[in-house]
């Protein structure tokens, strides 16, 4: 395609980024240039779409085609882009109001269609653009502007969203593991279909440290979990702990305690078609079971952009019409001399 | 064999067909219209139907009515009928409002027993003489005599009952002297996939014909002249249809892949339908889980470089203001195809109304004018389809093209245009070579239509940011400068005003001379047109404008309008279009002929009118 060597500067538009200090999403943005210079797709055959919202404005900060939308709508943009256009890359950009809110219904449809597009979910738990109202990831029980005594709700876990729409590719990062953050986005970016990734991301300002107890240094390894395709289930500071199977259900286990062995860690599979197991994986909320990060789904399975074409193929090989008056012409007509 | 009855020879002749929703009149009446196209007759159609896909039988709310006018200078489907074909007691109670004074009235006398009767609420054992009918009635047993013809053809009850609509088209062809070999033809296409029922339909439309000839000394006999049409190669269209072929024409034109993103809603789904088959010509037509997923995909069809289209009707256009408002924002290329229907809300789904303009105006936050054009007729949709395209296309705006019901759904027939008609349409897409040589800057605009220069995704150096905040005139970064936005708000109304050096002028009709100038505009056209014609004819000498660009308004409109000492708008709303002309006409009064009934004008009516304005001064 093109020769070109990439950097992540190649990616970097010349606009200056607006986002509060200490924002989670400068670092979001810094990774994905570098998941862009990566993977070497040239920067005009990559657009990003985004909705409305802090992290919607990313597309400004990109030197690829970009386009800051409207309020939940991205998907539903980024869907009618890619089967224009199929050839580009396509990176949604939205947050956990923008995408499951207001855009909840666009975001479930491109799931299910399985549009070729990576959906970058950042999840901070909080609207902030709008200065701090709760969002519907926030917690039952959660005060904010909008829910001074606390809310009234259950949230969304956006991971169940995804697998109940039948998503063929699911995956988690933190917005400080640049490194995790960075391997999804590519696998994201190389899956065929619609890719969702959730970040977790902190909001300064609104929502300081609402991911901190499964983040911070302290707890992190112990409370996450690095799945990667083939690899053992194993976490904590030594990699002495792991995930096996019990009954229906996962449970954590020490190597070398309670008769647990290696042997007994289950190994990820990211690529099986039944989302059982990576359901109960992406549903661990890391206090009895550690959260997972990593790719936790990535199953093949037909993208919507690629069979539109085909069906357009296979229906031009058989009727074969050069232009519209020969297609009238041949139907129903008569002749007036 | 016609010769030896009672044969009137008309100008034109309207029928109409009305039974159950489940009884096969749209079907009949679209035969009957193709049949008399292709004998060279015009022809207008008018289908109306309940918006219950399947109300109780033989109950009012469930009948499905189809007029259609045939003949010479046809321009609607006619205000009143001269034949009422009534498959039950429902039907004929419902319908016999339409049927002129001394025309004829076909029953299926099968279905007009006592509990046919009381389920249309009939409250003697006389309908003809409780509706007070005093004209013809021919007395058909359609239903005895469809299951007789098909005694032998195997076909279960519910099948052969199902072939009693194509008995009455037998029938009316009989009595219109319609060649039966030609609708043999349209019921084979119809039919292909199912022979069987192919073969009883055939066996039913000549036992109709036959019948209609062994009974003919009680009915009067047609034959209706034809007016010369141009030379060419015809097909019968409705409007729906029409306006998919003009996107689809537009799309050839302009070099451009086609793209539709919509949502099923009536009266407008048939555009969708057509588009969906279209993928033989290359069309992309997506299915969206909404109206907002709808225009929203084609925004991002129409960044990605295509000809990006939705289509929808009054609600779904409520949906979408958002959407079309970010195009405005972006300057991007769209065109919006809004098919009316009566409103407010969900309102009269199948029903005509020109009570969208205001919502198509003006129906978006802050200020953000776009072009507004409307189709005159179902063949005309295919023009204005494709004039929307080019506007789009050309001064990169959101086109908002208004058909409605009646012409939507309407048919006419339609000579097919060669590729020469229609002029090349030029995209405002950079090359690759015009970037390389001159960088590109998405507010790059042409200095004589303001347009602005799109670079499309995948051309190397074009990559540039849009979006719904406000945007640097010169370099296109988000501004929040108080007088770079005043800036560009005028220069986008300035884009859109220019439109109007690049369309044509509003012709004037009728009687040019008159005092009175009659002012229409969308598809309201045929009514005023044949009304026009029947004043002068009358000695009320009367001029007529008709409108299809809405926003802006041809360059000589307002000149046009300021000649005429009275000027009348007629149209389906409380008088938006009058509203609009009146705020650019001070000091001139503009009068109003108004309906708004879900139904389209009748001729009588704007003539009636008109004379009351006409003799007041």
């Amino acid at each position: 395609m093109d020769n070109q060597q990439y950097t992540p500067a190649s990616y970097k538009s010349d606009q200056a980024v607006r986002w509060c200090p200490g924002c989670g999403d400068h670092a979001i943005l810094n990774t994905l240039h570098k998941a862009m210079a990566t993977l070497g797709i040239p920067p005009h055959q990559t657009a990003v779409i985004s909705g409305i919202g802090c992290s919607s404005r990313l597309p400004y900060y990109m030197n690829t085609y970009g386009f800051h939308t409207i309020h939940g709508r991205a998907a539903a943009i980024a869907t009618g882009f890619k089967v224009a256009n199929p050839q580009m890359t396509v990176w949604q950009i939205s947050g956990d109001g923008d995408g499951l809110a207001i855009g909840g219904n666009h975001f479930i449809h491109a799931v299910r269609r399985n549009i070729d597009i990576n959906i970058l979910l950042f999840n901070n738990k909080i609207y902030g653009l709008t200065k701090g109202q709760y969002s519907p990831t926030s917690a039952r029980g959660f005060v904010s502007k909008s829910s001074p005594y606390g809310t009234t709700e259950d949230p969304f876990i956006p991971a169940e969203l995804v697998f109940g729409a039948r998503g063929t590719f699911f995956a988690r990062s933190i917005d400080v593991e640049l490194a995790t953050s960075q391997e999804v986005m590519v696998a994201a970016a190389k899956h065929h279909g619609a890719a969702v990734c959730e970040i977790l991301q902190n909001c300064v300002i609104f929502n300081n440290g609402i991911h901190n107890p499964i983040t911070d240094r302290e707890v992190r390894a112990d409370r996450t979990i690095h799945l990667r395709h083939g690899e053992k289930m194993l976490f904590g500071k030594d990699l002495n702990r792991g995930l096996v199977q019990d009954g229906f259900g996962l449970k954590a286990v020490t190597i070398g305690e309670d008769g647990y062995t290696i042997d007994d860690v289950l190994v990820h599979d990211a690529h099986c078609q039944s989302n059982f197991l990576h359901q109960q994986l992406a549903m661990m909320d890391g206090e009895t079971l550690p959260l997972a990060v990593g790719v936790i789904r990535d199953v093949d399975a037909p993208a919507y952009d690629t069979a539109v074409e085909q069906q357009v193929a296979e229906v031009r090989a058989r009727k074969n019409f050069q232009s519209l008056r020969e297609m009238i012409l041949a139907g129903e007509t008569w002749t007036v001399e | 064999m016609l010769e030896k009855t009672n044969v009137k020879v008309l100008d034109k002749v309207v029928v109409r067909f009305s039974g159950d929703s489940g009884d096969g009149m749209q079907l009949a009446g679209n035969i009957f219209t193709n049949v008399s196209a292709g004998v060279g007759n015009q022809v207008s159609t008018f289908p109306d139907y309940p918006a219950e896909i399947r109300a109780p039988q033989g109950s009012l709310s469930g009948v499905s009515g189809f007029q259609v006018s045939v003949g010479m200078s046809v321009y609607t489907p006619g205000d009143a009928c001269d034949v009422l074909i009534a498959m039950n007691p429902a039907a004929l109670k419902q319908n016999v409002k339409f049927l002129k004074p001394g025309g004829v009235i076909i029953v299926d006398i099968d279905s007009f027993k006592e509990a046919d009767l009381r389920k249309a609420k009939f409250e003697t054992n006389e309908p003809f003489a409780e509706l007070n009918i005093k004209g013809q009635v021919v007395e058909v047993p359609v239903t005895s005599m469809t299951k007789a013809a098909l005694a032998d053809s195997g076909l279960d009850n519910k099948s052969v009952l199902k072939c009693r609509n194509i008995f009455a088209l037998g029938l009316v062809c009989w009595l219109f002297d319609r060649p039966i070999e030609s609708a043999l033809r349209h019921l084979k296409a119809k039919f292909a996939r199912k022979p069987a029922i192919f073969e009883a339909n055939s066996k039913v439309i000549e036992a109709g014909y036959n019948y209609g000839h062994n009974i003919h000394a009680s009915v009067s006999t047609y034959r209706i002249e034809s007016d010369e049409p141009t030379p060419g190669v015809y097909t019968d269209i409705n409007g729906n249809t029409a306006t998919a072929w003009g996107l689809i024409m537009a799309s050839q034109k302009a070099g451009l892949p086609l793209f539709l993103g919509s949502y099923p809603i009536t009266p407008a789904t048939d555009i969708l339908h057509e588009l969906a088959k279209r993928k033989d010509l290359g069309v992309k037509a997506v299915q969206m889980e909404d109206e907002i997923a709808g225009v929203c995909s084609a925004i991002g069809a129409s960044f990605a470089g295509n000809l990006a289209v939705t289509s929808t009707s009054g609600p779904g256009l409520a949906l979408k203001s958002e959407g079309i408002g970010l195009a405005v924002m972006a300057e991007l290329p769209l065109v919006v195809i809004d098919v009316q229907r009566g409103g407010p809300s969900t309102g009269l789904p199948t029903k005509t109304e020109q009570t969208d303009l205001f919502q198509a105006l003006y129906g978006r936050n802050g200020e953000s004018p776009l072009a507004v054009v409307a189709a005159a007729t179902p063949t005309d949709c295919f023009t204005m389809a494709f004039e929307a395209a080019r506007i789009a296309l050309e001064h990169t705006t959101p086109v908002i093209l208004l058909t409605d019901a009646f012409i939507g759904n309407g048919s006419s027939a339609w000579r097919i245009p060669e590729d020469s008609e229609f002029p090349t349409i030029h995209p405002r897409h950079a090359s690759a070579e015009q970037i390389a040589a001159n960088g590109y800057h998405p507010y790059d605009r042409d200095p004589e239509t303001l347009a602005r220069l799109m670079a499309v995704p995948g051309t190397e150096g074009g990559q540039h940011r849009l979006g719904g905040l406000e945007k640097d005139y010169t370099t296109g970064a988000i501004s929040n400068d108080p007088a770079n936005h005043e800036k560009m708000v005028q220069t986008r109304r300035e884009k859109i005003a220019r439109i109007a050096r690049d369309i044509p002028a509003v012709e004037v009709l009728g009687n040019a001379e008159a005092d009175t100038l009659l002012v229409g505009w969308g598809g309201t056209y045929g009514h005023i047109r044949a009304a026009v014609d029947q004043l002068n004819a009358d000695g009320t000498p009367v001029a007529m404008a008709h409108f299809r660009y809405i926003n802006p308004l041809p360059a000589n409109a307002l000149d046009v309008l300021r000649s005429y000492k009275r000027v009348i708008v007629a149209e389906l709303n409380t008088g938006m279009f009058a509203d609009f002309l009146q705020s650019k006409l001070a000091g001139k009064e503009v009068l109003r002929i108004n309906k708004i009934q879900g139904q389209p004008f009748n001729v009588g009516e704007i003539v009636d009118k008109v004379k009351e304005f006409t003799q007041q001064s």
